[in-house]
Formats: structure tokens, sequence, C-alpha cells
């Protein structure tokens, strides 16, 4: 059974006078420690097809199943629980919150998901220091370069244990040495923790370093290369 | 972690949270303020008029009201007099005989209302002798007679003058007396200051030819708020035709400009509730579209919205708690000295009083009750207020917010 498995995906926005199809009928799906990147030029539907993977935003049509689970039809509430279990999240701009330091950045999902405070700080410590931030655990996000926060960022993707990780252009607000160093640590993440990571990517060093491209036209499927 | 993630959100932006709290801050002290003012001022009123007039409770005979005359006057019942003065509550009793005359000097001669007190106990419970001016107050059986100053300038009288009173006695007779004058009292009330003559009640009650006789028992109370237990108490110690009325009763007019001036001030404090209410709104709904991301990205992450909204709100109150206690800190001071410093008034608000008999001072209320009520009533406003992004969060969409 695929990790993930989109069948027959379309979404419709129909909130402008002429509507506006961002995925047509697409069909993909990922298997377990996957190194993804979803490619496309703007509008293609890629960072529509990463809300659809996450539970953020609904299909019209079509289905969504992760580990075999259906989500298409989940109830907020219960997509939430299930985003706070099984998905985790990088966003472009970081999106770290911006009162806690790094290490309580990273706890925060812990505490959401209910796990105690001497092992959520373990947790933290740990992923802190897998990402190359044993040093900086007690700084606030303001306090941290763009890089840095990233790596925080992915350090909090993963401190729910989920089953994949979803990223919408991770490396968009970086320079060159920090894409490098940041794409090095999700390989090791990715090899360390069998995590499967999804991207959303116009940045040719990220495709560069994907295992999988999937490219996108038009919200239609184009290309799938290994 | 949740509530120490509200409490660092609250303080972010310093300056926006500075400003709802400092909006929140302003509105419990100008509502203290405008409330103290209020009451203090009926508080004043009451006092004053009471003092001054009628005391808090009075026993009359029943038809004394409608027919101020000495027909109405009665004996007090052997006892009455001790069993008010030991109930509970009531700090003074005073014994008077109320009636009129026309007093005369050289070729000047005016109506007046002639009040036989005894000295001690009326002086001890109205502290008349406090407006004394020219000579020296009563004393028991005295045969002269005080009066207000402006009655002495009409009259053409000063302390050692002899005036001729003349009036109508008990049953009719005639009542006439040659008296001296003893003293004068500058009364703080026109009306007062230019008709009262004061003389002993046993004087009074010789020359109206009412041995004995009173028209009202005056009381006054050590806490005015317990007046109706009381009189409701008293009446079952006072014979028939005798009753117990309240100043309320005596004064009906001063009751009635109470009553309109405070629905005025409540309307006055509705309307400041209102201002702040917009102001901590906007400044909410601005928050809230700043951190509208914020809000989506934590949903997308995983936090409930029940969640998301329990911090929001309790951000909402942390700052509401914080306007409203610097509002206490710095609106009980200044209700305080405005208690021991109380502004006297001038003008069209003077004369106003002086209609009513109340001396022309603007007085302040410092009861704890009225300082917690207007901080919650604030402190409630502005939660109110500050939950409008509970609503934001409960329609948002994570996809649409996390793109703002």
């Amino acid at each position: 059974m695929a990790l993930i498995d989109v069948r027959h995906i379309t979404k419709t926005y129909n909130s402008t006078a002429v509507p506006v199809h961002a995925l047509r009928d697409v069909n993909v799906h990922f298997e377990k420690k996957e190194f993804t990147a979803i490619v496309g030029p703007s509008g293609s539907g890629k960072t529509t097809l990463l809300n659809i993977l996450g539970g953020l935003d609904a299909p019209t049509s079509g289905e969504v199943l992760i580990g075999g689970q259906n989500i298409t039809g989940m109830k907020e509430s219960a997509l939430v629980e299930f985003r706070l279990r099984h998905i985790g999240f990088v966003f472009q701009a970081y999106n770290l919150i911006p009162v806690l330091t790094a290490i309580e950045n990273v706890e925060f999902i812990m505490l959401l998901q209910g796990v105690g405070k001497k092992e959520r700080h373990e947790r933290a410590r740990t992923l802190l220091a897998d990402v190359g931030l044993a040093d900086r655990l007690d700084s606030r996000p303001s306090q941290l370069s763009g890089g840095q926060q990233q790596r925080v960022a992915v350090a909090r993707a993963l401190a729910s244990r989920p089953r994949f990780v979803l990223a919408d252009e991770p490396t968009a607000n970086l320079d060159s040495e920090s894409t490098t160093s940041l794409l090095d640590m999700m390989e090791e993440m990715n090899a360390k923790y069998e995590m499967t990571f999804i991207f959303s990517t116009h940045d040719a060093r990220v495709i560069e370093r994907a295992h999988r491209v999937i490219t996108l036209e038009d919200g239609r499927f184009q290309e799938d290369k290994q | 972690m949740l509530v120490k993630l509200a409490w660092k959100n609250v303080w972010r932006n310093k300056k926006r949270t500075l400003i709802v709290a400092a909006s929140v801050m302003f509105a419990v002290v100008l509502a203290i303020l405008m409330r103290s003012a209020q009451l203090g001022s009926y508080a004043y009123m009451i006092d004053s008029a009471t003092h001054l007039q009628t005391g808090y409770l009075q026993v009359q005979h029943r038809d004394y009201r409608e027919n101020r005359s000495l027909e109405k006057s009665y004996v007090p019942p052997v006892g009455l007099k001790d069993t008010l003065t030991q109930m509970t509550g009531v700090s003074a009793v005073a014994p008077r005989l109320e009636t009129f005359a026309l007093v005369s000097h050289d070729s000047v001669t005016r109506a007046v209302g002639i009040q036989g007190i005894d000295p001690a106990a009326e002086d001890a419970m109205t502290r008349l002798s406090k407006w004394l001016v020219k000579g020296s107050f009563l004393e028991k059986g005295d045969s002269s007679l005080i009066m207000g100053a402006g009655l002495a300038k009409k009259l053409n009288v000063t302390v050692g003058d002899s005036v001729v009173l003349y009036g109508m006695g008990y049953h009719g007779q005639t009542a006439a007396a040659i008296l001296n004058v003893r003293g004068l009292l500058e009364l703080p009330l026109p009306q007062l200051n230019n008709s009262a003559v004061l003389m002993s009640l046993s004087r009074v009650q010789y020359i109206y030819m009412a041995p004995g006789r009173v028209t009202a028992l005056v009381m006054m109370l050590d806490h005015p708020d317990e007046m109706a237990r009381i009189k409701t108490e008293l009446a079952r110690h006072v014979p028939a035709p005798l009753t117990v009325i309240d100043w309320q009763e005596m004064m009906p007019e001063l009751k009635q400009y109470i009553q309109i001036d405070n629905a005025s001030g409540l309307i006055m404090l509705a309307i400041l509730y209102m201002v702040i209410a917009f102001g901590v709104f906007g400044t909410v709904m601005m928050m809230t579209a700043e951190r509208e991301r914020e809000f989506g990205i934590l949903n997308a992450l995983g936090m409930k919205k029940t969640r998301l909204m329990a911090v929001s709100a309790v951000e909402s109150v942390m700052v509401s708690f914080i306007g409203a206690l610097a509002g206490l800190a710095l609106g009980i001071p200044l209700a305080l000295y405005y208690v021991e410093h109380p502004i006297r008034l001038s003008g069209d608000l003077a004369a106003a009083y002086e209609t009513l008999g109340i001396e022309p001072v603007m007085s302040f209320s410092a009861r704890p009750d009225m300082f917690g009520a207007q901080a919650l009533v604030v402190f409630v406003i502005a939660v109110f207020c500050a939950l409008y992004p509970l609503f934001f969060i409960r329609r948002m969409r994570a996809s649409t917010a996390i793109r703002h």
C-alpha cells in the first residue's frame, strides 16, 4: 500500500467570475522514504496539490488516501488532529512562533500532541542538534538567520513524528549556501528517520537533489521522473 | 505553555498592548470619577438636607404632612422617645415643635418659620451651632431666640435686640411674646437663612400653649443605607395616629432630582462605555488582521481552533485585566483625593443645589462596591470586544490564512 495515494483529484476555484481549474484529474502516489520535488511554473497547481495532500484544502472531486485512510471527507476538527499526528509542514517563510525560542517552537507541536514535558524537551533538543542548532536552543526566531529558522522549522515538522513532511518552496527565501546546507540536512533526516519529504519548488538546486521529480502544468500531471 | 504563549503574545507588540490597556485604564478612571462624583453628591445632598432640615426619619401625626398646623401636633407617648433612642441604628433623636409666626422689629414685619428645639439634642444631631456667626447658641429652657442672619438683616436686628412674635397657638389661641435675640446663624441655604427662627422647645410650647406637644420626633441614623429596615422596625413601636416617614417622603423633589440625575449620569456612562468599546474593538480588529497568517499556520500545524480561540481569549482577558487593574490603581487614589477635597460649586449649578436646600458642594464617594463595579463593567466590555478573534478564527480557513 502506498503511503499517499492521490486518485483523480480535481480542484476548481469558483470564487472568481471565470472558474479556475487548479488541478485536473491528478493521479499520483508516494511511497515511504521518498524525497520528492513537485515542480512546475507558477499557477501550475503545486501549492494546491500540497494543500490537498496536507488536508488544508479539500478537492472538488477525487480522493486522497494516507496510509489507506481516506482524508477527503473528514470533518475539519478530525483533519486538524490528523495533521497534528501524521503530517509535518515546512513553509516558505519559516513561520515560527515569534515569541517562542527555538526549542519552545519545536516543543510546541509535541505539547499539542500531549507529550510529557520531559520527553518533549529531550526530543526537541535532539532534533535541534540533528539540524545543527544545538547551540541556539534559546534563541528567538528574530535572533536566527533565515537558514537557521528554516532548520528550526524542519525540526518542528519532524517533532510530531509524522508519516511525511510537506514543504512548500522551503528554499525560496534562502541564499545559496543556506539552501545547500538545508538540503544536506533534510537528506540526512530522510536517511536517518526514513522520513518522506515532498517539496514544491522552482529551485533548480532542490530539483537536482530530489530523488523523484513530478512535473505539473496547468493543473495536469505532466511527468514523473525517478 | 498555552498561557505562557498568550502572555508572550500580549507583549510581542508592546505599543498595541499598552494602547488597549490604556484605553481600558482611562475608561475605568473616568467611570470611577463620574460615578464617584454622582454617588458622592447624592450622599452629600441627602446628608446635607437631612442634617439641616428633616433628619432621616420622623415620627409625625399621620396628617401632619398634609396639614402642617399645631392641631396635628402630639404629645409623645410615654417611653416612645426612649424606645427610638435605644433602637439599633438610630444615632440621635430630637423633638421639634414647628409652626409659623409674624416677627416684628420697629416697623418691619416678616413671616417666619418657628422651630422649637431641644438645643443640646438638636445640635448634636444637626450641628446647627457651627453656623453661629454672632452671639451664642440656645440653652435648655432659654427664653430668647436665635435666627438666620438673612432674616436678622431684613428685620434690621442684631444680638441683644428684642423682637415681637405674633402667631396662632394650639386650638386657635393667640400666641404672642417679646423675645431677645441671642444669636445669629449664617445658614447655608438662603431659604432657611432668610426665614428661620429657633427657640427652646419648652419656650415654644409655652408661647403656643401646647405643653408637652411636638410636631415631630426627628431621627438620625448611623447608616443611612439601613433606613428602610429601621423604618419598618420603628413602625411596630409607633401607635396610631402617629406614623414614621422618611426623608424621601418629606423631600420628594430631592428624591426625584437624584433619580433624574442618576439616569442621565448612567446614560453618560453608557456613552463612555461605547466609546471605549469601539476603541478596543478597532485595535483588536487590526491585531487580528495582522495575525491572520499566524492563526492559519498554527491551525495547519495541528492546533485546533478551540485551542487557538482559548489562547486568543486568554490574551484578551490579560490585556483587559491589566488595563482594569491600572484603572483601579489610578482611579481609587483620585476619587479618595476628591473625597477629602470636595469641589465647591458656583453659578447656576450652585443655585440649583440651593433651590433643593442643599449646600452647593460636589462631593465624591469612596464606596468600595462602586470601584469594583466600574472596573468590572469596563473589564467585561473590553473582554467582550476583544473576543472578535474568536469569531474570526472560527470562520478562518487555514489554507487561505497562510497565504496572507
